[in-house]
């Protein structure tokens, strides 16, 4: 048997090969959802800028607020503005009828946004606006060509300018150019993108911050199980010859 | 106690039916590493029978409410996400015990005579957990269950004639909608809850009837000593209950490991396109359906009009020579001359989509023949020539191969993988019956060993 598994693999392998990638080149993004003070950072930004068109309609504002150690005072006063109740969910400031007629497109909801994209999309995207005449809000986006958003957090990131090179008639970007600094610094937007995604990846699915610890225990289990499941097998076979 | 158990079994075998399937059921003793996936596999539809049952008590199948409704599953309902990963990963895992059960079944010629029957059932279980499987990929309305569902029921619109009308049917609508979402829920609770288990309860009681087959493919029944049990059996409780819980444990942690640090499994298990709800008018970049159907889909879009222009005919017609020759009955031989002629034929008047969806039908129907199209003396592996372990390898090959590349475009190199795995795939069966004859065997053993 141990030799079909063998053989098995040896075969597969060339097969894993062909898998490639294609596309722009996401940017890394360090996720840690320990990092209480980041996922809370990131859900001030989310509340009061993605939250005023966008909604995240599948989550309540208090069990983000107990989950991530805001008390319901807090979320009251701080990030209540789009509903009444701390039990509520979060729907967007902005009426999506309204929405609609203004950009053209509903801004979908974002609950599940960071597991349908993935985190490194988000991140790189949130980085990569850039000014373009041409388009009807007056920003492009390299990771979404003429997306229906302008840049929500120009005033943090500042202007930038893509730099494209013209390779045998086709347009490759570069680099981008700070033409207007922000009230950031580069290093400083970074930082807050990184705790916006970090709580995106915490708001498209809660229980992650609870799955790895019981995943842990149920595994520290099973093995403890698993030897007494052995030795008894052992106990029982050993007339069998 | 001893009362208890004397006036129950005045009315009901409660003691016959203990001994004749557990504490006397007399079970090979040599079983290896593959048989461990039948109780698997029992576990599996037990625990999704279970979870499904909890997750029924939250979702609503309504095309309004049933993203939304998945998403308080997942957050709203205690331990809610815990029942839906299970549920999700627990599907994903029915077909890798029940794909490794059935593989078990190839190696050793468990679908020989005298166990055809126990075969058929198996397969039958097989095709009812593939629905089950599809209606399930519907209810979370994410945005590839629409589109995959969209895909596979129109696939019925190439049948000729009732095609249409049968798709229509199947959907109750013209397009995937709210009527094919609800009875897909009603569907998705009735078959794995009454067929289903059914279909498991006959299959065993026909294995029972019978006996268990073995890696060495040895009949342990023909050896039996003074009081009539069989020499090389062991009683399957307490033996084979106590060596199943340790496969269970094992089983249990590559499932946690799962369940608890990575239950999209990089987007093979659950698809980043179904995290969105379905939306007509957003059609995925790449509709694909779970990696357990891939390699059935990757069959069917294989099969362009220039496969069947020259692949497939040339393919029909040295296998229709081959059974001509082969076949001493006159009437045989014109039966397989007409055949023959009229699936030529068909390559060239019908359209390659049908033909697609009939070699897709057929990939799974085969399996129900495999018992007659092995002609071989010889049931296990170990004794078999190099002919049957080298086709088998290419079948094993040819469908994970097949499989990878339905996840992928049907375009350049992994169209002409999907196109070379089809012929093998299918040449796997349909060649059986003349490698299986000259392959040289080995002599089998008397009695089991424990290679």
């Amino acid at each position: 048997m141990k030799k079909i598994l063998l053989a098995f693999l040896f075969v597969m392998a060339p097969l894993a090969a062909f898998a490639a990638e294609e596309g722009v080149k996401l940017d890394h993004v360090n996720i840690d959802l320990g990092d209480k003070a980041s996922l809370q950072r990131g859900a001030r930004i989310f509340v009061n800028y993605c939250l005023s068109c966008h909604s995240a309609s599948y989550m309540r504002y208090n069990r983000m607020g107990q989950d991530l150690g805001i008390s319901d005072e807090l979320v009251k006063e701080n990030l209540l503005f789009a509903a009444n109740k701390t039990g509520d969910l979060m729907k967007a400031v902005m009426p999506a009828d309204d929405a609609k007629a203004w950009f053209g497109v509903a801004p979908p909801d974002l609950s599940d946004e960071a597991r349908y994209r993935g985190p490194e999309w988000i991140y790189t995207y949130m980085r990569s606006f850039y000014r373009d005449d041409k388009s009807h809000s007056g920003w492009n986006n390299l990771v979404f060509p003429h997306v229906a958003m302008p840049h929500v957090l120009y005033e943090w990131q500042g202007e930038q300018r893509a730099v494209f090179k013209n390779e045998n008639g086709v347009e490759v970007f570069q680099r981008f150019d700070l033409d207007k600094p922000g009230t950031m610094s580069p290093a400083e937007y970074d930082k807050a993108m990184r705790d916006l995604v970090n709580f995106m990846v915490y708001l498209a699915e809660p229980a992650k911050l609870v799955r790895y610890q019981i995943g842990v225990y149920v595994l520290i289990f099973l093995a403890v199980l698993l030897v007494f499941a052995y030795l008894l097998k052992k106990e029982y076979w050993k007339d069998v010859h | 106690m001893q009362k208890l158990l004397a006036w129950i079994d005045d009315r009901f075998p409660l003691t016959k039916v203990w001994e004749e399937h557990l504490s006397k059921y007399y079970a090979p003793k040599n079983f290896n590493f593959w048989y461990y996936f039948g109780s698997l596999a029992m576990l599996v539809l037990v625990m999704q029978i279970l979870t499904g049952l909890f997750l029924a008590m939250h979702y609503k199948p309504d095309t309004v409410l049933a993203f939304a409704s998945v998403e308080y599953i997942m957050r709203d309902v205690d331990w809610g996400w815990l029942l839906r990963y299970l549920h999700s990963t627990g599907a994903s895992f029915f077909f890798i015990v029940v794909y490794f059960h059935m593989f078990r079944g190839l190696l050793y010629g468990s679908y020989h005579k005298p166990r055809e029957l126990i075969w058929i059932i198996g397969v039958v279980i097989f095709i009812a957990l593939m629905a089950t499987a599809f209606m399930g990929y519907l209810l979370p309305w994410g945005n590839m269950s629409y589109w995959g569902a969209q895909v596979i029921i129109s696939l019925f619109d190439a049948i000729p004639w009732i095609g249409p009308g049968l798709a229509e049917w199947i959907r109750g609508d013209f397009v995937i909608a709210d009527a094919t979402l609800n009875r897909f829920f009603a569907l998705h609770f009735f078959v794995p809850t009454l067929i289903l288990p059914a279909l498991v309860f006959v299959h065993i009681v026909a294995l029972h009837k019978v006996g268990s087959n073995n890696p060495d493919g040895v009949e342990i029944k023909k050896k039996k000593d003074a009081e009539g049990r069989s020499l090389d059996g062991i009683p399957f409780h307490p033996y084979y209950t106590v060596k199943d819980v340790v496969g269970v444990v094992v089983f249990l942690m590559i499932f946690s490991a799962v369940v608890f640090f990575g239950p999209e499994l990089g987007g093979w298990f659950l698809e980043h396109d179904n995290f969105i709800p379905a939306n007509v008018l957003q059609t995925p970049p790449e509709i694909k359906p779970l990696w357990y159907f891939t390699p059935f889909y990757s069959i069917l879009r294989a099969t362009t009009s220039d496969m069947v222009t020259w692949v497939l005919t040339p393919f029909i017609a040295v296998l229709g020579l081959l059974t001509l020759v082969s076949v001493r009955n006159f009437l045989t031989k014109a039966a397989v001359l007409v055949i023959s002629i009229a699936i030529l034929a068909g390559f060239f008047t019908l359209e390659a989509k049908l033909w697609g969806v009939v070699l897709m039908a057929l990939s799974l129907m085969l399996f129900f023949f495999l018992p007659w199209l092995d002609r071989s003396t010889v049931k296990s592996i170990r004794y078999r020539g190099w002919m049957f372990k080298l086709a088998l390898a290419v079948f094993v090959v040819s469908f994970i191969a097949l499989g990878y590349v339905g996840t992928k475009p049907a375009s350049g190199l992994y169209k002409l993988i999907a196109q070379v795995g089809t012929i093998l795939y299918f040449a796997f069966f349909l060649f059986m019956p003349w490698y299986t004859t000259y392959d040289k065997t080995k002599p089998v053993p008397e009695r089991v060993t424990w290679k």
